[in-house]
C-alpha cells in the first residue's frame, strides 16, 4: 500500500482510546503513530490528540485519535472525547483482571451513550509479558493461563467480545505485535456510508461487519510467523 | 605599626623583608635590616636588650604577648626555582613543651611507653599548643614574603568549589545517588538504609495518618516512619501549638499543615525553614492543581480516612519532578521568579503581536515557552499570571515527561491555584517540533521492528530545548479552535522567521560572565573575572536572569553547592527582622555576595580568595549590564488584550 498512485477517497475517522490507567493506551498510539516504544512511560494527563493515516486498498482513512488518561478523576471528561467518535479502542491489560472489568464498563458506557454506529475494538495489551509473546498463537490456543504473567485468558475476553459484537485483539505495544492490525481492522469495519455521513447505521449491521472482520483476524498470522523465528 | 608600642622585647619583627632566608637558627641576633619599608628607628636600649626577637605577627589583636618562642625558619624551594621561608616553632623552646606535630616529635612529653608500631601521627596533638599558635599567626606574617605573594597571585584564580575536582564533595558525597530508585529486590534492612542515606525527603500524609506520597521508597517501606511522624505532628496539634519543624542529627524536619494534609520535608542540604516550607507549599499547589480545593475538602469531609492516592493517581510523577527540581536546586523556586528567553525587544514585541493577532475568543492566557524559559505571554488586562502557577505548568511540560513524550496535542484540565483554586481551566499544549510537524511518519510494519531501547535519561546540561505553545481557556470545548490557532500561529511565526529566531536564541547558552565583564586588557593575574556566577532577580517583573552554568557548575554536585550558597545568602537576606541590604560571606571554598534593593535581588559567587572590593566592583558592573539589557532579558508587560 503505497502513498502514491491515483488519489483514493480519503476520509477522517474519529477514534477514542479508553481503559484503565497504565494498560498501555498511549503506548499503543505511540507505536501506531511513531512506531516507537518508551519503557516506563509517564501517565498521560488529560488527553492527547494525534492523527495518523491508514491506507486501505480502496481508500485512505485519517485517524483522529483521542488518547485519554485512564485515571478515575478524568472519567467525567470522557464523554467529551467519545461524543461523535466513529470508533473506540477499549484497552485492558492481559496481566491485570481488574482492567478487563473496567474495560467492560467502558464498553457498556459507549454502547449506552456514544453514537449508535460506533465501532468498538477490545484490545488486550502487554502480550509480551506472557508466554505467548513469541509463541505465535495469539488468538487461538494461547489462553489457558500458562503464560508467565497472563491473568486474563484469551477465551474469556474473546467470548465477551463476541457477545457484545466487538473486534478483539491481543497486542504488544512493546514489540509492535498486532498493533497496526487493530487500526487496519477498525478502518475496514467503518462502513462507507458512515464515512460520508459521519453517522453510523444500526447496531445489527455493525455486528455483521464484525463477523466479516473476524475472518480478517487471521491476517496477522504472517507477522506472527516472523515473531516465531525470533524465538 | 607595632614599633610605637612600648612593649619591651616582644617586638614584632614582621617587617622582615621577603629576601630573608635565615635558616635554622633559633636566635637571630637582631632584626635584619629590611629592604622596604625601612623600619622606624628603635630606641637603642631596646635593641641592646639582647633577647631573641620574637617573630610573632604583631598586627594581630590577639597577639600572645607571653608567647616567648623563638622560631626556626625553614626554607622551601618551589618548583619554579624561588624559595620561601616558613617559620617553624623550635621544639621545646615555646612556653609549652608539647610538640607541634611538625617534624620529628620529641619523646619527653609522652612518657616512655612508646613502641615502634606507633606512627608519627600518633604524636600529633589534637589540642594545638601555643607553639602552633605562633605558626598560625605567622601565616599572617608571611603575607609579605615573596613565596606568599606568589601563592597569593595564584590564589586569586582559585575557583569556587575546586575541592569537587579532587573528589572532595564534602557533605554531598552521596548526591549522585540521590535520585536513584531504591531497588525492590533487596532485604528491607538494606532498602531502609538506602532510604535513610537520601539527603532529601518529602512526605505527604493525611491528617488521619494515611500515607499519600513519598519521594523515596515505596509506601510499604516507610509506613512506620509515616506513623511516627503523624503521631508527633498530632501530639502538637492536640496541644494547640502546631509543630513547625525540628532538627534530628544533621536532618532538618519542616512540617506544613494544609487543610486535611500534612507535608513534611526532611533535608540534610541546609535549606532554611522558610525555603523548605515554600517547597512544601509548591507540592500542595500541585495537589490542588490536580484536584481543586473544594474537591480535596469534600473528599475528607465525607470520609476522613480516604486514601488520597487513588484520586491523585498519576500525579506522583509531577510531585517527584517538582521535588527533584528543589533537591537539584532551582533558582526559579528559590526566588519565586521566572526566567525569560533572551530576545531583542523588537523581536519579542513582534512575536507578541503575531500571537495577539491570532488569538481566539475563549483564550484566557497564551504563552510561548522555550526550554523552560518564557518567550511571550498574552493575557487579558485584568488578569496576570502568578509565578507559582507557571512553575506548576513548566514542571509538567519540561521536567516530567508526561506530555512531551506522547507527541501530538494535549488537552489538560488543570487548576491554577493562585489564579482560582476552586475550579479547572483547560490547557492546550503543543510542541513546535524541529521537523515539520505535518509530515506523518508512515506506519512501518511494527512486527519487524525490535523493541526500541529504553529511553536514554541523559538530559542536556542546561535546560531541555523544546518550544511549547500553551493556551489556557475556561471553556472545555476550546480544543479545536486552539488547534487551528496553533496551526495559524505556527505558520505566521515560521513565515516571519521568528520561530527560527527563538530556536537560535534557545541554542545559544546563557550569558557568560566573561562576556558581561570583559577583563581589563593588561590583566595582572590570569583570572578571567572576579565572580564566577550570578543571579539577578528583577523584583517588579518577578523574573530573573542568571549567567551560564558552564563550565564550573555543570556537574550536579557543583550545581547543588552553588545553589546551596545562594540559598544561604537568600535565607540570610530574607530572615525575619533582618534588614540586610548587602551580605558578603567568605567560606573555605567560595566567597559570595548578596545585595537587595527594592528593585532587584542580586547574588553572586566567586572563588574563595577574591577580594571584597573586586566582587563589589563586578557586582556593580553586572547590575549595570542588566539595566542595559533589561528589555531583552525580561518580559516587561507582555501582550495585553
Amino acid at each position: 500500500m503505497a502513498d502514491s498512485g491515483a488519489p483514493k477517497p480519503s476520509s477522517s475517522v474519529k477514534l477514542v482510546l479508553l481503559g484503565e490507567a497504565a494498560v498501555g493506551k498511549s503506548s499503543l498510539v505511540l507505536r501506531f503513530v511513531n512506531n516507537d516504544f518508551q519503557e516506563n512511560k509517564e501517565p498521560t494527563i488529560g488527553a492527547a490528540f494525534l492523527t495518523q493515516k491508514c491506507n486501505l486498498p480502496t481508500r485512505t482513512i485519517k485517524f483522529e485519535i483521542w488518547d485519554t488518561a485512564g485515571q478515575e478523576r478524568f472519567a467525567s471528561l470522557a464523554p467529551m472525547y467519545y461524543r461523535n467518535a466513529q470508533a473506540a479502542l477499549v484497552v485492558y491489560d492481559l496481566t491485570k483482571p481488574t482492567s478487563l472489568i473496567k474495560a467492560k464498563h467502558w464498553v457498556a458506557e459507549l454502547q449506552r451513550q456514544a453514537s449508535p454506529g460506533i465501532v468498538i475494538a477490545l484490545v488486550g495489551n502487554k502480550l509480551d509479558l506472557t508466554n505467548d509473546a513469541a509463541g505465535g498463537d495469539g488468538e487461538g490456543a494461547g489462553g489457558d493461563g500458562e503464560g508467565d504473567a497472563r491473568k486474563v485468558t484469551t477465551e474469556e475476553a474473546k467470548s465477551y467480545a463476541e457477545e457484545e459484537g466487538l473486534l478483539f485483539f491481543e497486542t504488544s505495544a512493546k514489540t509492535g505485535y498486532n498493533v497496526t492490525e487493530v487500526f487496519t481492522a477498525i478502518a475496514n469495519a467503518i462502513p462507507e456510508t458512515s464515512l460520508k455521513t459521519a453517522r453510523g447505521p444500526g447496531a445489527s449491521s455493525a455486528a455483521a461487519r464484525t463477523e466479516e472482520q473476524r475472518v480478517n483476524l487471521n491476517g496477522p498470522r504472517d507477522p506472527n510467523a516472523k515473531e516465531g523465528c525470533a524465538c | 605599626m607595632a614599633p610605637e608600642t612600648e612593649e619591651p622585647a616582644v617586638k614584632s619583627n614582621n617587617e622582615a623583608g621577603p629576601g630573608q632566608e635565615t635558616q635554622g637558627s633559633a636566635a637571630v641576633p637582631s632584626p635584619s635590616p629590611s629592604p622596604s619599608p625601612p623600619p622606624p628607628p628603635l630606641p637603642p636600649r631596646r635593641k641592646a636588650s639582647g633577647e631573641a626577637p620574637l617573630q610573632v605577627g604583631g598586627q594581630l589583636q590577639s597577639k600572645p604577648t607571653t608567647a616567648v618562642s623563638s622560631i626556626d625558619i625553614s626554607t622551601l624551594s618551589f618548583p619554579d626555582g624561588t624559595r620561601g621561608t616558613f617559620p617553624t616553632p623550635s621544639v621545646g623552646s615555646g612556653p609549652s613543651s608539647l610538640n607541634s606535630g611538625y617534624g620529628t616529635p620529641t619523646r619527653d612529653s609522652s612518657g616512655d611507653n612508646l613502641t615502634d608500631s606507633m606512627s608519627v601521627m600518633s604524636f600529633a596533638p589534637t589540642i594545638r599548643a601555643p607553639g602552633d599558635l605562633a605558626s598560625l599567626v605567622a601565616a599572617e606574617f608571611n603575607r609579605k614574603s615573596r613565596a606568599w605573594n606568589l601563592l597569593r597571585s595564584q590564589s586569586e584564580t582559585v575557583q569556587p568549589f575546586e575541592g569537587i575536582e579532587f573528589g572532595d564533595s564534602g557533605e554531598l558525597a552521596g548526591f549522585e545517588r540521590e535520585f536513584d530508585d531504591i531497588p525492590e529486590n533487596m532485604t528491607d534492612d538494606v532498602r531502609l538504609s538506602m532510604w535513610q542515606s537520601k539527603m532529601k525527603h518529602y512526605l505527604i500524609l493525611s491528617s488521619a495518618g494515611k500515607p499519600i506520597y513519598s519521594r523515596h521508597g515505596d509506601l510499604s517501606l516507610i509506613n512506620s516512619s509515616m506513623g511516627v511522624i503523624q503521631t508527633i505532628i498530632s501530639f502538637y496539634e492536640g496541644a494547640k501549638d502546631p509543630l513547625m519543624g525540628f532538627t534530628a542529627g544533621k536532618a532538618r524536619f519542616v512540617v506544613l499543615t494544609a487543610g486535611p494534609l500534612y507535608f513534611v520535608a526532611i533535608s540534610k542540604l541546609g535549606e532554611s525553614d522558610a525555603q523548605l516550607r515554600s517547597q512544601l507549599e509548591a507540592l500542595y499547589m500541585q495537589i490542588l492543581s490536580t484536584l481543586t480545593l473544594p474537591t480535596l475538602k469534600n473528599i475528607f469531609v465525607h470520609r476522613p480516612s480516604t486514601d488520597l492516592r487513588k484520586p491523585l493517581e498519576g500525579t506522583e510523577t509531577l510531585l517527584s519532578s517538582l521535588a527533584d527540581s528543589f533537591t537539584k536546586g532551582s533558582p526559579s523556586a528559590l526566588l519565586g521568579a521566572l526566567e525569560c528567553l533572551k530576545l531583542r525587544k523588537s523581536q519579542r514585541h513582534a512575536i507578541n503581536n503575531i500571537f495577539l493577532k491570532n488569538r481566539t475568543d475563549k483564550l484566557l492566557y497564551g504563552l510561548i515557552v522555550a526550554g523552560g524559559k518564557l518567550v511571550s505571554v498574552i493575557r487579558p488586562r485584568k488578569h496576570s499570571l502568578h509565578p507559582s502557577d507557571l512553575q506548576l505548568i513548566f514542571n509538567m511540560l519540561f521536567e516530567s515527561g508526561s506530555i512531551k513524550s506522547g507527541g501530538g496535542e494535549s488537552w489538560i484540565p488543570i487548576c491554577l491555584p493562585a489564579f482560582n483554586n476552586s475550579g479547572y481551566l483547560y490547557m492546550y499544549v503543543s510542541f513546535f517540533d524541529d521537523d515539520n510537524n505535518d509530515t506523518q511518519h508512515p506506519p512501518t510494519t511494527p512486527s519487524q521492528s525490535s523493541p526500541s531501547p529504553p529511553p536514554t535519561n541523559n538530559t542536556p546540561p542546561e535546560s531541555p530545548q523544546e518550544i511549547a505553545l500553551i493556551l489556557i481557556s475556561p471553556d472545555r470545548e476550546s480544543f479545536f479552535p486552539f488547534s487551528s490557532l496553533r496551526t495559524s500561529l505556527y505558520n505566521s511565526l515560521t513565515k516571519s522567521g521568528h520561530l527560527s529566531l527563538i530556536r537560535q536564541s534557545l541554542s545559544s547558552p546563557r550569558p557568560s560572565i566573561s562576556s558581561i565583564l570583559p577583563s581589563p586588557s593588561p590583566s595582572p593575574s590570569n583570572s578571567p573575572s572576579p565572580i564566577s556566577h550570578f543571579i539577578y532577580k528583577s523584583r517588579p517583573n518577578v523574573q530573573f536572569v542568571m549567567s551560564s552554568l558552564q563550565p564550573l557548575f555543570v556537574s550536579p554536585i557543583a550545581r547543588r553547592k552553588l545553589m546551596s550558597q545562594y540559598q544561604s545568602l537568600h535565607a540570610a537576606m530574607h530572615a525575619k527582622h533582618s534588614h540586610l541590604k548587602v551580605i558578603y560571606s567568605v567560606g573555605e571554598d567560595c566567597a559570595s555576595l548578596g545585595w537587595v534593593t527594592p528593585l532587584f535581588e542580586f547574588y553572586c559567587v566567586a572563588g574563595p580568595n577574591v577580594s571584597r572590593q573586586a566582587m563589589t566592583e563586578a557586582a556593580n558592573k553586572v547590575v549595570k549590564w542588566v539595566g542595559r539589557e533589561e528589555g531583552r532579558v525580561f518580559i516587561i508587560g507582555g501582550g495585553v488584550f
